[in-house]
């Protein structure tokens, strides 16, 4: 075991824990943090998305050594009060069905709007999700959500 | 509302399914479980508008062998069809005798009575009465009747309540109860292969692991960190040695197509005509993975004698008739408890998890386990939805379809665990477990499997259907989102176009001409309506349509599909009409629809689960590719039809049109028939260069 200082969500952590334990496990089981999830664990269907010093990140593939002293954002920071616009649209457009992928399409989108300038076209925003998998077919209502909110925080800015 | 639903018949009282507690909410009782779908959403709007009470005030309990009843499988589109309906007869047979009694108390007649979120009004005016007083002095524990009156719909169709918990932390996957030990199964790669062997003592000695379970051919760690349990199973998977299979490669379709066995008549009407063209398609799809994107789990624990079980399973009671047969228990000592998992589309490996997680968490009495299987026992593990053949005729005469004639071949549709059906996956790993078998299919009377939907929905006088069941496959094979229908209404909807275009004939008015049901024509009508058929295929694009009511007795649905080829198929939008009789929640229904018509695209035009040797080698999301964000179709839904019929459910409804619409649209684009599933590049440039 070892300790490994970062940031998680605005807050410092520490965290004990073997060195080579995937960012993932650490966030689900030592600290509480289940909004980010296991789908694959091989990088290839994004429902374990963070931000890792704003960049998306799949936390299945990260080491937590390789977050010391980084930020790390997860969907906990999106859905807390004031919720972020995202949450707000996807969940006034029934944007999905089980709900699982959503969080590492939330943090994927997020990446997304902060890095644009204005509102991102719909292609942009799909090209964007293309490493993001969801099997109910929500795809149309989350792609909607984005949009919308884009335009809200175009308009705020 | 003049017959009872069977749940209602098997759960006879208003007690059965509603109370009224103390604390002044409704505690609602239902076999039916929240797959994704949303049933839970449709259950409190159901209960909540029948008996005017604010939803916020109901308490769903689903899926729990404790207390709510015993409603089979939630499956087949049946939960709100059969599911809804019985619980709105329980809860308008409980206003009718609450208000009864209201009226008595107010000596005032039932008709100047009115319930505002729970509480009674005499001509509008305020009373002092509310359900719940009421309900303390009404004996609710009384049958459930039909002669209740029906009470107009008054609440607007509520939002999902439960997306914003599930983000956050609202599936089985996040439960975390104390004391609970992290337990992972080291699967076999293949139905029949053995343990050869494996090193427990080096494996018990990897860091982390508290136990290991060895019990026959079945192999699982348990760890107190769930990525150390995920490390030691890394080591055994490289480690233990298994039998192997025959060398050559499981090919299920060829397999299918070869069969030769008597085919089973399940239809036959008319006589066949005396003359006539024959026009024959046979269509096949490849084995389909459920693909959930969140794997299976389950949490079990021992204690003084009872075993829990907190899993997804679609069938909480048949689950724990299966569970007690396999590990020698008393029915009665086992609880089976529903929580949510991700998307579930048929049956996956929900029930299989759960014998994984009770052999597991045998070890260690007292403590709970939980058991989430990897994205390779996703593929390799659990159920696949059965590979089928479809083979069917039409014979025309003047114009028009005088004759059909149609044989799905398949392996069963149907093994689903139960009582007397232990058909669990470690089931046939244990010591004294069971040995492999291969259940029968479903029968036509039940929907059937394999030929789910194999009868045409239009009016032809002549009709035979068969279905061959082959059973001697290494692989096992089961219920998913539509069954047969699936491939079924490819292979008809294929051959009335096949057939439209050889007679020069529009496909939709050739559809129209030999539709008789005015629904049918309705959403067939508004589908073409939406899409502006007939489409131009100036733009390099190709449109084509699929129709199909399921099951030949539940949703009506029509779906035209726009599409372009250029390496690839590109579905580029799809127009939905659905007739589901009355939509109780109409966003519920869309969301339905658009979901089953981007998964059918994905099935038909990506899916195939592929073996080595008997070995499934698909493995992860690289070797078994879904349909992405940038490639999913724009989406229209229109619904239409009686909003004051039954309602019909609609879950499965657009899973054969929306392929049929694709084949089409490839045929028209192509100018070739493709006929084996998946629709890929390389099946376009095999057809092409043909
Ligand atoms: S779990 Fe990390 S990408 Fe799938
Ligand atoms: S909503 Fe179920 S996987 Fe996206």
């Amino acid at each position: 075991m070892q300790s490994f200082a970062f940031v998680v969500n605005g807050a410092e952590i520490v965290v004990t824990v073997p060195p080579e334990t995937p960012l993932l496990y650490a966030l689900r089981n030592d600290l509480a943090l289940t909004g980010t999830r296991f789908g694959c664990g091989d990088g290839l269907c994004g429902v374990c998305t963070v931000l890792v010093d704003g960049e998306p990140r799949w936390a299945c593939q990260l080491r937590v050594w390789e977050v010391e002293a980084k930020r790390v954002e997860t969907v906990e920071a999106l859905i807390a009060e004031p919720r972020h616009p995202l949450v707000t649209e996807v969940l006034a457009g029934n944007a999905g069905q089980c709900g699982y992928c959503l969080s590492g399409i939330l943090m994927q989108a997020r990446a997304l709007l902060d890095r644009t300038d204005g509102v991102p076209d719909r292609a942009a925003i799909a090209t964007a999700l293309a490493g993001n998998l969801c099997r109910c077919g929500a795809h149309g209502r989350i792609l909607d959500a984005i949009e919308r909110a884009a335009r809200t925080i175009a308009e705020a800015a | 509302m003049s017959t009872l639903p069977a749940p209602v018949v098997a759960y006879p009282l208003i007690s059965d399914w509603i109370r009224f507690e103390p604390d002044g909410t409704l505690r609602v009782r239902t076999g039916r479980v929240e797959l994704g779908q949303g049933i839970a959403t449709a259950m409190v709007q159901i209960a909540a508008d029948a008996l005017s009470v604010a939803p916020e005030r109901v308490r769903l309990v689903s899926g729990d062998t404790r207390e709510a009843p015993d409603e089979g499988v939630t499956a087949g589109s049946l939960s709100v069809s059969v599911g809804g309906v019985s619980l709105r007869f329980a809860a308008l047979a409980a206003r009718a005798r609450l208000l009864e009694r209201a009226a008595a108390l107010l000596q005032s007649s039932t008709d100047a009575l009115d319930i505002v979120d729970g509480e009674v009004r005499r001509s509008g005016m305020a009373s002092d009465l509310t359900l719940w007083r009421l309900a303390e002095e009404v004996d609710l524990a009384v049958a459930i009747t039909t002669d209740v009156p029906p009470v107009p719909h008054t609440l607007a169709p509520l939002p999902r309540a439960d997306l914003l918990s599930r983000i956050a932390g609202g599936f089985i996957h996040d439960m975390r109860l104390p004391g609970m030990l992290h337990g992972r199964p080291v699967h076999p790669p293949a139905l029949h292969a053995r343990l050869l062997s494996v090193d427990v003592d080096a494996l018990a000695a990897r860091p982390g692991v508290a136990k290991v379970v060895r019990d026959g051919d079945f192999l699982g760690v348990l760890a107190e960190r769930e990525d150390d349990a995920l490390a030691a199973v890394a080591w055994a998977t490289a480690n233990a040695v298994w039998s192997d299979g025959p060398a050559e490669s499981l090919d299920p379709v060829a397999h299918l197509a070869a069969a030769d066995g008597e085919a089973e008549v399940v239809l036959l009407k008319g006589e066949p005509p005396a003359e006539g063209t024959r026009f024959s398609v046979e269509v096949s799809r490849p084995p389909l993975s459920h693909g959930s994107i969140g794997p299976s789990c389950a949490i079990a624990q021992w204690s003084e004698e009872r075993l829990t079980v907190h899993c997804h399973s679609q069938a909480v009671y048949r689950l724990k008739a299966a569970l007690a047969e396999v590990l020698g228990l008393d029915p009665a000592t086992v609880d089976v408890i529903h929580r949510n998992g991700a998307g579930c589309y048929g049956h996956n490996g929900a029930d299989d998890v759960a014998l994984d997680a009770a052999l597991l968490a045998r070890a260690v009495p007292g403590r709970p386990v939980r058991v989430v299987w990897s994205r390779a026992d996703e593929f390799g593990t659990a159920p696949v939805g059965a590979p089928m053949v479809t083979r069917a005729t039409a014979i025309v005469a003047n114009g028009r379809i005088e004759g059909f004639e149609a044989t799905a071949t398949s392996f069963t549709h149907s093994s689903r665990p139960g009582p007397g059906a232990p058909y669990l996956r470690s089931a046939y790993l244990i010591e004294d477990g069971v040995p492999i078998e291969t259940p029968g299919d479903i029968p036509l009377a039940a929907g059937g499997g394999a030929e789910r939907n194999a009868i045409p929905a239009y009016a032809i006088a002549y009709q035979r259907v068969a279905k061959r069941v082959v059973g001697d496959i290494p692989v096992r094979t089961s219920a998913m989102r539509g069954l047969g229908a699936f491939l079924n209404v490819t292979a008809i909807e294929t051959l009335v176009d096949d057939v439209a275009r050889a007679l020069g004939e529009d496909p939709v008015a050739f559809r129209l001409a030999h539709l008789d049901d005015p629904r049918a024509r309705a959403v067939v009508e508004a589908a073409a309506d939406g899409a502006g058929w007939p489409g131009t295929s100036a733009d390099g694009a190709a449109y084509g349509i699929g129709y199909a009511r399921y099951k030949n007795r539940a949703g009506y649905c029509a779906v035209v599909a726009r599409i372009e080829v250029e390496e690839d198929v590109r579905v580029t939008d799809a127009w939905a009409a659905v007739d589901v009789g009355e939509a109780i929640n109409p966003d519920g229904v869309r969301n339905q629809i658009e979901g089953g018509i981007v998964q059918s695209t994905s099935w038909a035009l990506k899916e195939a689960v592929r073996y080595e040797g008997d070995r499934v080698a698909t493995r992860d999301w690289e070797t078994y590719p879904i349909l992405t964000f940038p490639e999913v179709p724009r989406i229209t839904v229109r619904i239409v039809g009686p909003q004051d019929a039954p309602p019909l459910g609609c879950g499965e409804a657009a899973q054969g049109p929306t392929a049929a619409a694709i084949s089409n649209a490839l045929a028209e684009a192509l100018g070739v028939r493709l006929t084996a599933m998946p629709f890929s590049r390389e099946a376009i440039v095999a057809a092409l260069s043909a």
